[in-house]
């Protein structure tokens, strides 16, 4: 045993002050440490590219037992982006997760007493979740593209990723995935309650659309492309249809998901933890 | 440091801290006690800046805590309520709070070693006993080293080896200089570790005392004398703030309202013989209860015996 005094509790040397950039290490450190996330990342990675592989590779097989009107109307891009549709629903719930959990579990606690400015803990979610979400789908997407394009390669229906929009449709579905996520992130925060959050979520992406159609048909056509789905899907659109322009529809939806983190983060100043 | 000027917190028309001024010092260790629903957790969620005053407020080594560019460094606390996700394991915990403020990895480890989580450290937190759970969240208090520490209720759940530990633990803390403060509803507990008590009763501050004062005025109230003469001696100690009781039948009597000097000066001037003569040290938890026991939020509905009466409050 030593015989020299030592504090009852290692000391250290102060390192500083809590900055944005620390929150954000922090904030990455939390989100890759629970398994929730890795699951939905390979659920969402899986579902884009696996979903999409064996969409063409049915397609391919199909191909010559299709009628010619089939034949005609069909777009090699469409098959190619079946598993969106299964990893947004998956990132959506993610993004709420992300917030809820610590809502849910007490961690938000320990998170505002660490940063008791807040702001920054919000934020450092969004970035992180955001940068991380874009990293993985939309190299997943590319990979699902060159995947499906292959089966139709050997039928010579395949397009070209330099062919006009091809480009805008692949990359685009993956900046679609992150803005759905960080809508995600933004509902859960201002609800600050998983089921409600994962509630709202469906709600307004997937609910909302088909209660339009009880709507007059002009109301109708004239309001639902601007809502969150129908605005983000016109990156990802092959036609021209009732949808507002790609680059807008898709600026709309990121539209969406900052105006919910900006009300959450109001929220999050003024209430009690 | 801590201080709390004039603080008030109300849930809906419920007054759950009213009006509560204190000032908690360095160097000692400061007992926060009052029976559960006081209003002790909800102050030090005011204190941390969890929770928003709805009066008054409170400050933490002269700054209000959301002031604090660095937290951590400046407080450490541990909340009565959970505060971990269970998900994550307690090195991944300790790692992300750390992460805020710049402390590295090598902290990490050295506060699961010293709070003993070496080897559940990889483990979720969900896992965790509730005594593993206290141990995390006193590294997660220790973590910047902060010269004032916060512990709502620490010795939940700890086993007595721990408890003994994180006395010792609050001591030594407090004998760096730190300022310790730390709540219970146990009154005996305090009595071990604290050298100074703050007490509250439905949110209002009852006293705020040191220990020794505490235990002085909690003894000596009642003496216990035995007398062959009893009856006799027990009219020439009768007055108006007197009042004796014959505790036994072999002559024990037990008079509140004098002081065992009084008793044995009176029965001396009335040739009285005493066989005993005793100050009853009335326990620390008895004269808790006094104090506090207008000041109960939540009360069995069936007379409660002494002894369970702190399982009650």
């Amino acid at each position: 045993m030593s015989t020299v005094p030592t504090s009852v509790a290692p000391r250290l040397p102060h390192t500083g002050k809590v900055t944005q950039t620390r929150v954000f290490l922090s904030e990455w450190t939390k989100l890759r440490s629970v398994r929730s996330t890795r699951w939905s990342f390979l659920v969402a990675v899986g579902f884009t590219i696996g979903i999409a592989a064996l969409a063409c590779a049915v397609v391919a097989h199909h191909w010559p037992h299709m009628s010619a009107s089939e034949q005609a109307t069909f777009n090699p891009l469409d098959p190619n982006l079946a598993g969106v549709q299964l990893a947004q629903l998956a990132l959506g719930v993610l993004g709420v997760l992300v917030i809820t959990a610590e809502y849910s579990t007490g961690m938000i606690r320990a998170s505002m007493t660490a940063v008791p400015r807040r702001l920054p803990v919000l934020w450092g979610k969004a970035v992180v979740y955001g940068l991380v979400t874009l990293a993985l789908m939309v190299p997943s997407t590319l990979i699902a593209f060159v995947v499906g394009q292959s089966f139709f390669a050997r039928r010579h229906i395949d397009v070209s990723f330099t062919d006009p929009g091809v480009a805008r449709v692949v990359i685009g579905a993956g900046l679609y995935l992150a803005a759905v996520g960080l809508f995600g992130l933004g509902l859960g925060a201002i609800i600050r309650n998983t089921a409600g959050g994962i509630a709202a979520f469906a709600g307004l992406m997937f609910v909302l659309p088909p209660l339009m159609n009880v709507l007059p048909a002009s109301w109708n056509d004239a309001a639902s492309p601007y809502l969150p789905l129908e605005a983000g899907e016109a990156i990802m659109a092959t036609t021209s249809g009732n949808h507002l322009s790609p680059w807008v529809g898709l600026a709309l939806l990121y539209g969406y998901a900052a105006a919910a983190l900006a009300v959450a983060s109001l929220l999050l100043v003024r209430r009690d933890t | 440091m801590i201080e709390a000027h004039n603080l008030s917190k109300d849930y809906g028309d419920k007054r759950a801290v009213d009006d509560l001024s204190f000032t908690v010092r360095p160097g000692v260790v400061t007992g926060f006690l009052g029976p559960n629903g006081s209003g002790k957790s909800t102050t030090i969620r005011l204190i941390l800046g969890l929770d928003a005053p709805s009066g008054g407020q409170a400050t933490v080594n002269g700054k209000r805590y959301r002031e604090h560019a660095a937290p951590l460094h400046e407080v450490g606390a541990l909340l009565e309520a959970r505060s971990v996700h269970s998900g994550r394991s307690a090195y991944n915990h300790l790692l992300a709070l750390a992460q805020t403020h710049g402390i590295p990895r090598s902290r990490v480890d050295e506060l699961i070693d010293l709070v003993g989580l070496h080897d559940v450290a990889r483990k979720r937190a969900g896992q965790f006993s509730l005594g593993m759970g206290q141990r995390l969240g006193i590294a997660s208090a220790l973590l910047g080293d902060p010269s004032t520490l916060i512990l709502d209720e620490p010795v939940n759940g700890l086993d007595p080896e721990g408890i003994h530990w994180i006395r010792n633990l609050l001591r030594g803390l407090a004998a760096e200089g730190r300022t310790v403060f730390v709540s219970s509803h146990l009154m005996s507990e305090m009595s071990l570790t604290a050298d100074h008590v703050i007490v509250i009763g439905r949110g209002r501050l009852i006293t705020d005392i040191s220990v020794e004062d505490f235990v002085r005025q909690a003894s000596g109230k009642v003496v216990l004398v035995r007398s062959p003469s009893a009856t006799r001696l027990g009219e020439v100690l009768a007055g108006p703030d007197v009042t004796v009781r014959a505790a036994d039948e072999r002559g024990l009597l037990e008079v509140t309202g004098l002081t065992a000097p009084e008793i044995g000066d009176a029965a001396a001037a009335a040739g009285i013989a005493l066989h005993e003569l005793v100050a009853q040290q009335a326990s620390l938890e008895e004269a808790f209860m006094t104090l506090t026991s207008e000041d109960i939020e939540y009360r069995a509905l069936a007379p409660a015996q002494e002894g369970e009466e702190a399982a009650a409050v």
